[in-house]
C-alpha cells in the first residue's frame, strides 16, 4: 500500500499545497439507493468545469440492498481509465464503510454517514461526518422519498469540500430531471443542504480540489452500449433480435430508443425496422440469419453465455455464408456471481466459435467512437465477407459513461456485398454457383429471395459450388479450402491495428479494447517513473494483420496486456503467429472482475523486466 | 395436347423440386406431392415462396418441392426462428415450414412454443410419425404410450399433442391430417395457404423403414383403423367463381383472410372450430377413444400475426434503400448535441 499522496501543484490561492484535478473519488452506497443520479450529476459537474473525467459503476448481480461502488476518477491530463488508489471515499453503505475505510491509504478524507461512528477505525484519515437522515428530513417531507433524495446530500457537501460549482451541480440535474419538477425542486434541495451543511461544519483539510480547466470543450459523455446503437442505426440496420442479458441489454435497449425517434417512415408512420425479442439467445441469432439471408441487415447483442448458446448457429453463418453482426459486451464466467463485472474472456472461444473448422472476424474497439463506427463497420464487413461478425465489447466499455469526442458522421456509402442484380445475373449467366469463387477472394456472389436472380438451396456443410447437396470429399475440401481463403480476404479488410513504435525501443505492449486506456497510462509512468520507453500496438481486430507480425518481429519482448487469467489474445497470437512468438510473447494479465488499471499495467511489466 | 396451366399460366412442373431420397413408400413424399399440387393448384407464384426446415428425414424434403424457390435447411429444432428471421425481412413473402415430430417436439419444442405465440405468417407442417427416421428409429415425443418400437421396447411416456399445444400457445389455423388421405389433406393445404398467420399442420406420416409393424400407433395399418375425419371438408378459394352451397345446421362455413371459403361439415353438434375450448375438448375426446382427430381442428381467420403487431413498412426491410435506413447528419448532431 502506497502513503504518499498524488502529485501536488501549488495551490493558486492559498499558501499550502492543494491536489488540484488529478484524484479519484469512491462512492459507496447500497443499490437501489437512487445513488445514480447524485452519481452522474457528480461527474458531469465537473466534466462541465472543463476537467476530464471517467466514471466506473461497481455494481451486484441484483436490483436492491446489495453493495454498490461508483468511482469517479478526475484528470486533468486526460487519463480516464480506472485509478486503482482511492482518494476521497464517501461512505453511506453500513455494510461495507469498514472495510472501505479499512481499505484506504493514510491521510485520505472520508465523508460518512454519521451514525456508521467511522472516525473510530482509524487515527490517520480525515473524517467529515455529516448527518444525512437528519438533513433529508428538513428536506423531504414525505418520508417515502427521503430514501431517494438522501444521496443527493453528498453531492452538496462535495461541492463545498472540493470547490465544484453548484451552479454547475444544478446544471448537471436538469439534464437528468429537468422534465420532472418535483423531483429536480426536491433534489435540488438536497444539494443545497449538503452545501450549507458543509460550509457550517466541515473545515476544509484534505488537499483535493477541481478547479476550472478547459479540456472538455466539445466532448460528449456517452456509454459504450449507447454509442454502438447509434452505430447500428446508422449502419442502417433493419432487423434485431435479442434476448435480455448484463451487461448488453442496454444496446438493444437503447437502439429501440433510437429508432422509434429516428428510424419511423415520415410519410406513413410505419417503421423501417424490426427490433424482437426473443425466446434465448439461440433463437435469437436463429432470427439474424434468416434475416440476412432474405436480404436484411441483422444483428443481436449478448454477452458470453449468450455467445455459448449461439455457436451451432455461428457455424451455420460460417459454413452457409450468410452474414450476421454479434455484439458481445463481455463480462465474467457463468451463472451467478459476477456476471455485472468486467472482463475480455470470450476471445479464444468466440474466434473459433461452433463445432467444425470455424474462424470469425472479431472487431475491438477500446473507447465509445469505436463503439459506434466499429458496429457500422460489423455491418459492412459481415455483408461483404457473407460471415457471421463479432463486436468485442465489455461491460467496461459498454455500461460505464466515457468522455469523447462527438461522432464523425459516416464518411463512406453502405456496403450490401457482393449481392447478385439483374446485371450481374447476365454477366455471370451460367457462371455462377453460389459458392463458386468467380472473384479469386474466396467470396461468392449471393443470391436474395424475391429478386431477379436464382433462388439457391441454403444448407450447412454439405455442399458444391452450385449450392446442390454433396458429400463428396473434393466439394468439401475445395469449400473448406475457399473459406480459408475467404479468411485471408478479410484480413486485408479489417481495421488495422494502430501502432505507436518508439524508435530504438527494445519493449513493445500489444493491448486492445477497454484495456486501451490504461495502458496509455502505463506508457507515462513507465517513461516518467522508471525511464523505460515502450512501443504500443493496438488490436483492432481478429484475423491479424501483416503489421502485427511486424511489430512482434521489432521488439525483444511484447507484454500482452489482457482482461482474463488464460492469456487469450497471446494464445491466438501464438495459433496464428510464428513458433518464435512464444518467446517473444509475455503477458500481463487481469481479471479481478474490476476495469484493469495503470498500476497494475507497469507493475506487471517491472516485475518481469526485473 | 396442351399441357394444363394454372391462372399464372405455370405448369405443374415448376413446383416440383429433385428427386426424393427419402425411403419408397415414405408418406413425407405423400407430403411433398399434396404440397406440389396445392401450390400448383392456388396459382402461387413460386419466387415469393421461402422454404425452412431443420434436420431429420421430414426437414430434407423441402428440396423436393417447389425448386424456384429460396430453401433453408438450418439446423435441429431451429427452423422457427430462421423462418421468424426472414418473415421480418421480407413479410411480402409466403413461408411454409417442414418439421418433424423430433425436430419440433423435442429439441426444437422451446422455438415452436415460440412461433405459435407470435402467430407468425406460416405454414408449419410436422410430418410426423413417432420415431427418429435419420437416427434409425428412436421414440419421439409423440410416440403414443405403449407403443411398440421395431427393436420390441415400449414407449413408456405419453405423447405431446402438437395440435393441441398450438391451439393453447396461439396458432390460427391448426390441423391434422393423414399423409394417406390425398382428398383431405389437399383441402387442408389449400385453406393454409389462403390463411394468414400460424397455420400448424401435423401430418401423420408413417415411416415406413423403422415404425410400420405390429404394435406401433403410428403403422400404415393402425393409423388408417384409428383415423377419425371431422368429416369432408370443401375449400373454395376466392378466385373461383362457384356459388357456394351449404346446409347451416350441418356445415360452418369459414371466410378466410383472402375471401376463399372454407367449409366444414359439422362432426358433433357441439363442436365449434372457431372455438378453443370446443376444438381442445375434441381433441381430448377423441384421444381418450383411442382415435386421433383429422381435419381443419381450430381456426381463427381475422387474428393478427406477428408482422402485423410490429407496425413495419409495407415494403420489404430487406430492400429498403441506403436514404432510408441511414438518417441524415443532422440525426446525428442532435444526439451528439444531447450528450454534451
Amino acid at each position: 500500500m502506497s502513503s504518499t499522496l498524488p502529485s501536488t501543484e501549488p495551490a493558486q490561492s492559498s499558501g499550502h499545497s492543494h491536489v488540484v484535478n488529478d484524484f479519484s473519488i469512491q462512492v459507496a452506497t447500497v443499490n437501489g439507493s437512487g445513488s445514480q443520479t447524485a452519481n452522474l450529476v457528480l461527474l458531469r459537474s465537473i466534466f462541465q468545469m472543463g476537467v476530464p473525467v471517467s466514471g466506473k459503476n461497481l455494481f451486484p448481480s441484483n436490483i436492491a440492498g446489495l453493495p454498490t461502488w461508483f468511482t469517479i476518477r478526475a484528470n486533468h491530463k486526460g487519463y480516464i481509465g480506472r485509478k486503482k488508489e482511492i482518494d476521497f471515499l464517501v461512505a453511506m453503505n453500513a455494510e461495507t464503510a469498514k472495510d472501505d475505510v479499512l481499505s484506504l491509504d493514510p491521510g485520505r478524507p472520508v465523508v460518512y454517514d454519521e451514525p456508521l461512528k467511522l472516525r473510530e477505525l482509524r487515527d490517520d484519515l480525515i473524517f467529515y461526518p455529516v448527518p444525512f437522515d437528519k438533513l433529508v428530513a428538513e428536506v423531504c417531507t414525505d418520508a417515502k422519498l427521503r430514501r431517494l433524495v438522501k444521496n443527493m446530500i453528498y453531492d452538496g457537501v462535495l461541492a463545498h469540500l472540493l470547490s465544484i460549482d453548484i451552479g454547475e451541480m444544478e446544471k448537471a440535474l436538469s439534464k437528468q430531471l429537468g422534465h420532472k419538477p418535483k423531483a429536480m425542486q426536491l433534489n435540488m434541495g438536497a444539494l443545497e443542504i449538503g452545501l450549507k451543511y458543509a460550509a457550517e461544519h466541515c473545515e476544509k483539510r484534505d488537499p483535493f480540489r477541481i478547479e476550472r480547466l478547459d479540456k472538455t470543450a466539445g466532448q460528449i459523455l456517452v456509454e459504450g452500449n449507447a454509442a454502438s446503437a447509434m452505430g447500428c442505426m446508422f449502419a442502417g440496420v433493419t432487423v434485431c433480435a435479442w434476448y435480455p442479458i448484463t451487461p448488453s441489454s442496454s444496446l438493444p435497449e437503447s437502439l429501440i430508443g433510437y429508432m422509434r425517434k429516428y428510424r419511423m417512415d415520415p410519410e406513413t408512420g410505419k417503421a423501417t425496422f424490426a427490433i424482437v425479442q426473443a425466446e434465448d439467445e439461440i433463437a435469437a441469432l436463429g432470427m439474424v440469419i434468416g434475416a440476412s439471408w432474405a436480404g436484411a441487415r441483422a444483428m443481436t447483442s449478448t454477452s458470453g453465455p449468450g455467445i455459448s448458446l449461439m455457436s451451432e448457429f455461428a457455424g451455420l453463418s460460417y459454413y452457409a455464408e450468410v452474414p450476421a453482426v454479434v455484439f458481445d459486451i463481455q463480462r465474467v464466467g457463468p451463472s451467478t456471481g459476477l456476471p455485472t463485472r468486467t472482463a475480455q474472456g470470450d476471445l479464444l472461444f468466440t474466434a473459433v466459435n461452433s463445432h467444425g473448422d470455424t474462424k470469425h472476424p472479431m472487431l475491438l474497439p477500446s473507447s465509445v467512437e469505436e463503439c459506434y463506427s466499429m458496429a457500422m463497420e460489423a455491418f459492412d464487413l459481415s455483408e461483404r465477407l457473407q460471415s457471421i461478425v463479432y463486436v468485442m465489447s465489455d461491460l467496461d466499455l459498454g455500461m460505464n459513461t466515457w468522455m469523447s469526442a462527438p461522432f464523425p458522421y459516416p464518411d463512406k456509402p453502405i456496403d450490401r456485398g457482393k449481392v447478385l442484380d439483374e446485371a450481374k445475373v447476365r454477366q455471370l449467366g451460367a457462371e455462377w454457383g453460389r459458392y463458386k469463387d468467380v472473384d479469386g477472394d474466396g467470396i461468392p456472389w449471393r443470391s436474395l429471395p424475391d429478386t431477379p436472380a436464382p433462388a439457391s438451396f441454403t444448407r450447412g456443410s454439405g455442399h458444391n459450388a452450385m449450392a446442390q447437396y454433396s458429400e463428396r470429399p473434393d466439394d468439401y475440401a475445395g469449400n473448406m479450402e475457399r473459406l480459408a481463403r475467404k479468411f485471408d480476404t478479410a484480413r486485408t479488410l479489417v481495421p488495422p491495428p494502430v501502432i505507436d513504435r518508439v524508435d530504438g525501443a527494445k519493449i513493445g505492449i500489444i493491448a486492445f479494447g477497454s484495456s486501451h486506456w490504461a495502458v496509455e497510462e502505463a506508457r507515462d509512468q513507465l517513461r516518467d517513473e522508471n525511464g523505460i520507453r515502450v512501443s504500443y500496438l493496438r488490436l483492432r481486430a481478429y484475423p491479424f494483420t501483416p503489421a502485427v507480425d511486424e511489430f512482434i518481429r521489432q521488439h525483444d519482448r511484447v507484454y500482452v496486456v489482457e482482461q482474463n487469467r488464460d492469456a487469450q489474445m497471446r494464445s491466438l497470437l501464438l495459433i496464428d503467429g510464428e513458433p518464435e512468438y512464444a518467446v517473444r510473447l509475455r503477458s500481463v494479465l487481469h481479471f479481478n472482475g474490476l476495469p484493469i488499471d495503470a498500476r497494475s499495467v507497469t507493475d506487471g511489466i517491472l516485475a518481469q523486466e526485473k | 395436347m396442351a399441357t394444363r396451366t394454372n391462372r399464372i399460366n405455370l405448369e405443374v412442373t415448376q413446383y416440383r423440386g429433385s428427386k426424393t431420397t427419402l425411403c419408397a413408400g415414405c408418406g413425407h413424399n405423400a407430403i411433398s406431392e399434396r404440397i406440389i399440387d396445392a401450390f400448383f393448384e392456388m396459382g402461387v407464384d413460386p419466387h415469393k415462396v421461402l422454404k425452412f426446415s431443420g434436420i431429420g428425414c421430414s426437414s430434407k424434403s423441402p428440396a423436393y418441392f417447389l425448386s424456384p424457390s429460396h430453401g433453408f435447411n438450418s439446423v435441429h429444432g431451429r427452423m422457427p426462428s430462421v423462418a421468424t428471421g426472414a418473415m421480418l425481412a421480407n413479410k411480402t413473402m409466403l413461408a411454409i415450414g417442414v418439421s418433424g415430430d423430433g425436430d419440433t417436439g423435442a429439441i426444437g419444442a422451446g422455438q415452436f412454443v415460440h412461433l405459435m405465440r407470435r402467430n407468425l405468417p406460416i405454414i408449419y407442417i410436422i410430418e410426423d410419425n413417432g420415431c427418429y427416421g435419420l437416427t434409425k428409429g428412436q421414440f419421439s415425443p409423440t410416440a403414443d404410450l405403449g407403443s411398440k418400437a421395431k427393436n420390441g421396447v415400449v414407449n413408456d411416456l405419453p405423447p405431446l399433442d402438437t395440435c393441441a399445444l398450438a391451439i393453447e400457445l396461439g396458432a390460427s389455423f391448426v390441423a391434422r391430417s393423414f399423409s394417406g388421405d390425398k382428398k383431405q389433406l389437399l383441402a387442408v393445404l389449400k385453406a393454409a395457404i389462403a390463411h394468414r398467420g400460424t397455420s400448424m399442420i401435423d401430418v401423420i406420416s408413417p415411416c415406413v423403414t423403422f415404425n410400420d409393424h405390429v404394435g406401433s400407433t403410428k403403422s400404415y395399418a393402425y393409423v388408417k383403423d384409428h383415423d377419425e375425419p371431422l368429416g369432408e371438408i370443401s375449400f373454395v378459394p376466392y378466385f373461383e367463381d362457384i356459388s357456394i352451397d351449404y346446409e347451416p345446421g350441418s356445415t360452418t362455413n369459414v371466410t378466410m383472410h383472402d375471401g376463399s371459403h372454407l367449409l366444414l361439415r359439422k362432426v358433433a353438434e357441439d363442436y365449434n372450430p372457431t372455438d378453443k375450448i370446443s376444438a381442445l375438448r375434441l381433441l381430448h375426446e377423441t384421444s381418450r377413444r383411442g382415435e386421433f382427430a383429422t381435419g381443419v381442428i381450430y381456426i381463427e381467420p381475422d387474428k393478427d400475426d406477428f408482422l402485423d403487431t410490429l407496425n413495419v413498412v409495407d415494403e420489404p426491410l430487406a430492400f429498403l434503400p441506403a436514404d432510408k435506413i441511414r438518417p441524415p447528419s443532422r440525426v446525428l448532431d442532435e444526439l451528439m448535441e444531447e450528450l454534451q
